[in-house]
């Protein structure tokens, strides 16, 4: 007997959710469906959404699903969970979100969480228009697991995801190596390979002030290097153009970047902002603390 | 809430008799059976004793009865000693529907430059007679071959395949721990060479087990060390659980046409009502050729572990060839081998009888299981396809 959890329990007990949304023409409302999983495969879940148009907001979900007891429990957990999102807070519906809104599910059972996630990125794309094979590149990389026609790039996708470091783990998420087992060493190869990738990312993000040079021996080294004034320049100039200047320019006001001494950063507050009477707070909320969020916290900014 | 065992295949009840039998040696009676002093020599006998209640069973002689620890020690140990008596031979036969205790052996011999056939099966599990016949050879050192499969309960024709296998002069095992206790067996009139039981299939407590090995038959041993059971299996013996075992076979042996007649009528009835009642569900093994306490059913376009857990619900013990209950992420092997349809294959459901199984028992399994089936059903995408989602997939099990 596989160790459930009390909410995987009731939900597979007493499902929430279950059925079929019709659509009825109604107007303002359009119904979409996402399928993923098999019969041959033994677990299979089809997933309906009644999404306001106008808003795109999910306003009701409902499932149906052949499989096992967390198949059905994580199902309906999920039509729980986007019930009032709208289809773009779903689309960042995890997994992991999924599990963790049972409480967990053995290890083994995974997958069901993953097929969850998929139905809904599935139903989206669908109601989108979008052919899921051209969104999803999961089917178009190498074959690994033949058994359950698992490709390298879904196998990559999830250890991402999920943090997965064997491949053990890997059958557990997606089945891969779950029937004849001859893919497994191919499935160690890959999490090695994302292993590296993301110690590659990680040396490279840490806050935009690293650099990483591969040297002629193919080891990777890591060296602090501080911003330029060049690239702080830029940066800051990239904030206010794409974050700072829309918002402004929406209310009638705009900004334009004067100077830059140190870490200070001088600005001219244009058309309603120049006047506003809050222009104070749109020097400290609007522009300071977005360019201290995204280039340094060392940031002021001053009106000149 | 009582329980309602019907998982037998599985494990079974200890007898209170059987346990009765055994309490001596596990308080007063603690003395080694192989000591030379009067106090040992009480437990040798009790051993002795329980090696004439199995061979009885058996239809064997006592010398003829290795004690083991389970099924799983008899069948490696059995497959070993073949191959050790014969080196010069590097061939092995045995089914694509064995227990794991013999194929994952096989598996194992296969790395080690062994070569095995696995035989096919139909859809009903049975085995082409002329597939083995063909696959023998002088080369042919064991053929392995279960008596009745564990998943469905269809039987072998063993004697028939051991005719064959005698004439190409292989050594005969059978795995026969779901047919002991179940099908009255004569070793004295049988073509088999080696066979294997285990004692909690038979209301004996689990960790016991005995393996028939044919007088004359060249037997080399799986553990080795002392000179215990002739030498053919070191290590101090069981004597609570060999006593128990002995006690379970005489029981066994008592109740055997009575039991066995009973547990087929509470099977068919089962069986026949929930087929009545339940539409879209079908028998998976040989309809004639079957173990009496066993049936095997699929219901189409549902799950498994999701009916397991609903029977659970209701105190119900089964079992089900479904992945999820594997701990593989593959169903049955042996369901597989049959070729069953994906709609069936993943929502088969095993009950398994015992001689305590009662009629108020079977009736409350009809009264839940339609109600469940229907549950399930309702939920299930593939039940009202109208959408042809089901038409679009490959409905035949290829593997």
């Amino acid at each position: 007997m596989w160790d459930y959890t009390d909410k995987v329990l009731e939900l597979f007990y007493d499902p929430k959710n279950q059925g079929v949304i019709e659509a009825t023409g109604e107007p303002g409302v359009k119904v979409a469906t996402g399928e993923v999983g098999s019969i041959a495969c033994g677990d299979a879940l089809r997933l309906h959404l009644k999404v306001e148009v106008a808003t795109d907001k999910i306003l009701d979900a409902r499932f149906q699903t052949f499989g096992c007891t967390s198949a059905i429990a994580s199902s309906s957990a999920l039509t729980e969970m986007v019930k009032g999102l709208t289809l773009d807070e779903a689309l960042k519906v995890s997994n992991k979100d999924i599990a963790n809104y049972l409480g967990g599910l053995p290890e083994a059972k995974m997958h069901c969480s993953v097929m969850g996630q998929e139905a809904l990125e599935a139903a989206i794309y669908n109601y989108r228009g979008i052919p899921l094979v051209a969104h999803d590149d999961d089917d178009e990389g190498v074959l690994i697991c033949s058994c359950f026609g698992i490709t390298d790039t879904k196998i990559r996708r999830v250890v991402k995801e999920n943090n997965l470091t064997t491949a053990e783990q890997v059958t557990n998420y997606v089945k891969a190596g779950g029937g004849c087992g001859s893919c497994l060493t191919k499935i160690d190869d890959i999490i090695k390979d994302v292993e590296q990738e993301v110690a590659t990312v990680s040396k490279n993000s840490n806050n935009g002030t690293k650099t990483t040079e591969i040297l002629n021996s193919g080891q990777i080294a890591t060296a602090t290097r501080p911003l330029t004034n060049v690239q702080k320049i830029a940066l800051i100039q990239k904030v206010l153009d794409e974050e700072v200047r829309p918002v402004l320019i929406a209310d009638g006001g705009d900004v334009e970047l004067y100077d830059i001494e140190g870490n200070t950063v001088k600005v001219i507050l244009k058309g309603a902002c120049d006047s506003c009477p809050s222009s104070t707070a749109t020097l400290k909320i609007a522009i300071e603390s977005r360019l201290r969020d995204r280039i340094s916290k060392e940031i002021v900014v001053e009106a000149v | 809430m009582s329980v309602i065992y019907l998982d037998n295949n599985a494990t079974t009840k200890v007898d209170p008799q059987v346990i009765e039998a055994m309490m001596p040696y596990l308080t007063e009676y603690y003395a080694n059976p192989s000591s030379m002093h009067t106090f040992g020599g009480q437990l040798a006998k009790a051993v002795k004793t329980a090696r004439e209640q199995v061979a009885a069973l058996l239809g064997a002689d006592e010398s003829e009865i290795v004690f083991t620890s389970c099924g799983t020690e008899g069948d490696n140990a059995a497959i070993r000693a073949a191959l050790l008596a014969q080196p010069e031979k590097r061939h092995i036969i045995t089914t694509q529907v064995e227990h794991p205790a013999v194929l994952n052996v096989c598996k194992q011999l296969e790395t080690q430059g062994y070569s095995v056939t696995y035989l096919s099966v139909n859809s009903q599990g049975q085995l082409d007679l002329d597939e083995l016949e063909a696959s023998l050879t002088g080369n042919t050192a064991l053929v392995s071959i279960m008596y009745a499969n564990n998943e469905t309960g269809t039987i072998f024709p063993i004697e028939q395949i051991g005719l064959r296998v005698k004439e190409r002069g292989a050594l005969f095992h059978v795995d026969a721990v779901q047919a002991v206790g179940k099908i009255p067996l004569n070793m004295k009139t049988s073509t088999v060479d080696m066979l294997t039981m285990s004692g909690h299939k038979i209301h004996a407590p689990k960790g016991i087990g005995a393996l028939y090995v044919r007088r004359g038959v060249r037997f080399r041993p799986l553990l080795i060390g002392g000179h215990q059971e002739r030498g053919r299996r070191a290590g101090t013996e069981n004597v609570p659980g060999i006593v128990g075992l002995g006690k379970a076979a005489e029981l066994e042996l008592l109740h055997l046409e009575e039991a066995t007649a009973r547990e087929r009528r509470l099977r068919d009835r089962l069986e026949q009502t929930l087929l009545a009642k339940i539409p879209d569900c079908e028998v998976n093994g040989d309809p004639k050729n079957r173990l009496p306490n066993t049936t095997n059913i699929g219901f189409k376009y549902i799950e498994g572990e999701a009916i397991l857990l609903l029977l659970n619900k209701h105190g119900i013990c089964a079992s089900s060839g479904s992945a999820c209950t594997s701990g593989s992420l593959e169903p049955s092997h042996v369901l597989r081998a049959m070729g069953l349809p994906y709609t069936t294959l993943h929502g088969s459901i095993r009950f398994s009888l015992c001689r305590y199984t009662t009629d108020a028992e079977i009736d409350r399994v009809i009264e839940v299981m339609p109600e469940i089936v229907e549950r399930l059903r309702a939920l299930s995408p593939f039940k009202n396809d109208d959408a042809g989602w089901l038409q679009s997939q490959s409905l035949v099990n290829s593997h």
